[in-house]
């Protein structure tokens, strides 16, 4: 095993995965690690196999072959919810939260790993139970300050618009206090402005939480400008990893993003 | 047993028989509140309407008949060390600690049935699901008809048939504890919905793999959803069996079988997600059969013997016509 740039330690390492339904295969022969504190980002074009990477590392689904490890221990095998618990959170392309649940008590599922108290201790009202009661709830507070969704707290989800959603389901994931973030597509869809407040959160969970992260993106403009290393995939594929510099001129990543214009940046405040 | 009670009944005035069928209406929504809410919790665990709920009420009093009157235990071949002397009927503590058992049994019927029968349809069309549930009802007809087929097997009610005076009326004890034994339940339930396992339990009800990404081990709540369902339904399977409802404190090969199918209409009428709702449908559907039985009984040639049962049903298509999602169901059930 090489020691990589930033020289911390590996958080989560894929380690040659490939993945098949039938026929297709999603994922085909992909490798890559991320270390502590890094933001690293995958790239690839729709159908490329990055969502399938997520549901990989989450084992939802079950790559034929390769490894995943998570602080050098083989996670293959464990159900979803049991990795979920090591500390790995993720939002989904298509959001996922529970639609007729506001949006403090979406964010307070994420609480649910971090909650102790079971029935019996439940009933002592005003003892512990009410205590952790109340420190979820502030977690859950802290993160609705920080994602700037206040006025939408006691919304039923479903009625909020889009771009509040997506922050919804980053808040819900934050609320697990997690060590490893995976952020599928999450300026998708999304209008400028709209893009530009993610990013900003984005960076802010790095700096001010120190989450390590993935980011998977179809576009490259917003990874171009925040990731700390990149993975390309293409057809399942990977096609090149790398700083952003490397990859813009990484000559597969440009065959394979024939036309785009890396040049697209966005501001960032 | 019977003739004198329906004597003391004609024998009273206006107010007392009020407050007798009104204390008897609470009584039996009681357990129908109690056995809908067994419904419910199924239901909003496992997104299944629960048709073997019968069968596991039934094969759950049946647990209580044994546990006080063989002191053995259901299936296995050790004797209850907390089982009265045979052929006594217990006081009321040690009445109570065998209920307790009984439910442990009842829940943990629940929670092996859905391993083996609902686990593995995990994905599959509801309508699947519920159809798995009719054959898990169909599966434990014979332990049910089996154990009861020579006789109705006694419940060893401590308190019989007695009753309490009250304002000239006579209210059962069995009436009472019907009414003790649904708050406790609704109580209880209130407080789980407020533990993490109410939390993962609402989370599961939406959306399981996004409950999943949250640590929500889903399995674990289809266990306890079933679990729970299967106590709550016996609790009202036994609690009927109580006279002067009438099994008259027995099991009953005739009326127990069919006494979850009367608590359909009132989970319906409530919503089939709704806690508050089960607890409403039970009373109101409840109050309808029972003011009707007793008001209209000089109408029953007219309306036919055993007009009230048919009440519920009357009441359900009613409220359905002008709610068609229930008192208090979610609007989403309609996807279903
Ligand atoms: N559950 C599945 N069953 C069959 N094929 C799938 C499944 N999930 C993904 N695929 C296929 O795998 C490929 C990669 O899909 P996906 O990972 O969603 O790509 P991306 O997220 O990069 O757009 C696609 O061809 C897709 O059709
Ligand atoms: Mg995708």
């Amino acid at each position: 095993m090489s020691s990589n740039e930033t020289g911390t330690s590996k958080i989560i390492e894929v380690e040659d995965i490939t993945l098949r339904f039938g026929g297709v295969t999603a994922i085909n022969g992909v490798g890559f690690h991320v270390t502590e504190g890094e933001l690293f980002a995958v790239i690839g074009p729709n159908g490329a196999g990055k969502t399938s990477i997520f549901n990989s590392i989450s084992q939802v689904y079950r790559p034929q072959e390769g490894d995943i490890r998570w602080k050098g221990k083989s996670i293959m095998g464990e159900r979803p919810d049991a990795i979920a618990r090591l500390g790995i959170a993720r939002t989904f392309q298509n959001i996922a939260l529970f639609g007729q649940m506001t949006v403090i008590d979406n964010i307070l599922t994420g609480r649910h790993i971090r909650m102790k108290n079971n029935w019996l201790t439940g009933m002592a009202w005003f003892g512990p139970a009410k205590k952790e009661e109340m420190e979820n709830r502030e977690r859950v507070e802290d993160i609705i300050d920080f994602l700037e969704i206040n006025e939408w707290r006691k919304h039923p989800v479903a009625l909020l618009p889009y771009g509040i959603q997506k922050r919804v389901e980053l808040g819900r994931a934050l609320a697990m206090d997690p060590e490893l973030l995976l952020l599928d597509e999450p300026v998708a869809g999304m209008n400028l402005e709209e893009t530009e407040d993610m990013a900003r959160f984005i960076l802010d969970i790095r700096e001010e939480l120190g989450i390590s992260m993935i980011l998977v993106e179809h576009d490259m403009g917003l990874v171009m400008d925040i990731a700390d290393r990149i993975l390309v995939v293409d057809f399942g594929r990977p096609i090149g990893t790398g700083l952003p510099k490397e990859i813009q001129s990484n000559d597969d990543v440009i065959a394979a993003y024939l036309g785009q214009d890396f040049s697209e940046e966005i501001s960032i405040d | 047993m019977i003739d004198v009670l329906l004597l003391a009944q004609e024998s009273t005035g206006f107010f007392p028989t009020f407050l007798q069928t009104l204390i008897k209406g609470l009584a039996l929504g009681s357990i129908y509140a109690v056995m809908g809410i067994g419904f419910v919790i199924v239901f909003k665990g496992t997104q299944v309407l629960n048709f073997a709920a019968g069968g596991i009420a039934m094969a759950g009093a049946l647990f209580m008949s044994i546990l006080v009157n063989d002191a053995g235990l259901p299936f296995l071949p050790f004797s209850n060390p907390l089982a009265p002397e045979i052929g006594t009927t217990p006081s009321i503590p040690r009445w109570l600690i065998n209920l307790v058992l009984a439910l442990i049994i009842a829940a943990i019927l629940g929670m092996v049935l859905e391993r083996i029968a609902i686990r593995p349809m995990i994905g599959q069309p509801l309508f699947s699901m519920a159809v798995i549930t009719l054959g898990i009802e169909t599966a434990l007809g014979p332990f049910n008809r089996d154990a009861t087929s020579l006789t109705a097997r006694s419940l060893q009610i401590p308190w019989g048939l007695e009753q309490w005076e009250f304002l000239g009326a006579g209210i059962p004890k069995s009436y009472v504890g019907a009414m003790v034994a649904a708050v406790l339940c609704f109580l209880s339930i209130n407080l789980f919905f407020r533990s993490r396992f109410g939390v993962a339990m609402r989370a599961v009800a939406f959306d399981q793999e996004a409950a999943q990404a949250q640590g929500i081990n889903v399995g674990r709540v289809f266990s306890i959803a079933w679990g729970l369902g299967a106590a709550l339904v016996a609790v009202g399977a036994i609690f009927y069996g109580m006279g002067p409802f009438p099994p008259q404190g027995t099991v009953s090969q005739e009326i127990h079988p069919v006494l979850a199918f009367r608590v359909l209409p009132v989970i319906i009428l409530g919503g089939l997600d709704s806690i508050p709702g089960a607890l409403y449908g039970g009373l109101l559907i409840a109050s309808a059969e029972v003011f009707a039985g007793q008001y209209l009984a000089q109408w029953t040639s007219v309306l036919g013997a055993g007009y009230s049962t048919i009440v519920p049903y009357i009441v359900m298509l009613i409220v359905l016509l002008v709610r068609p999602y229930g008192l208090f169901g979610s609007e989403e059930i309609r996807r279903v």
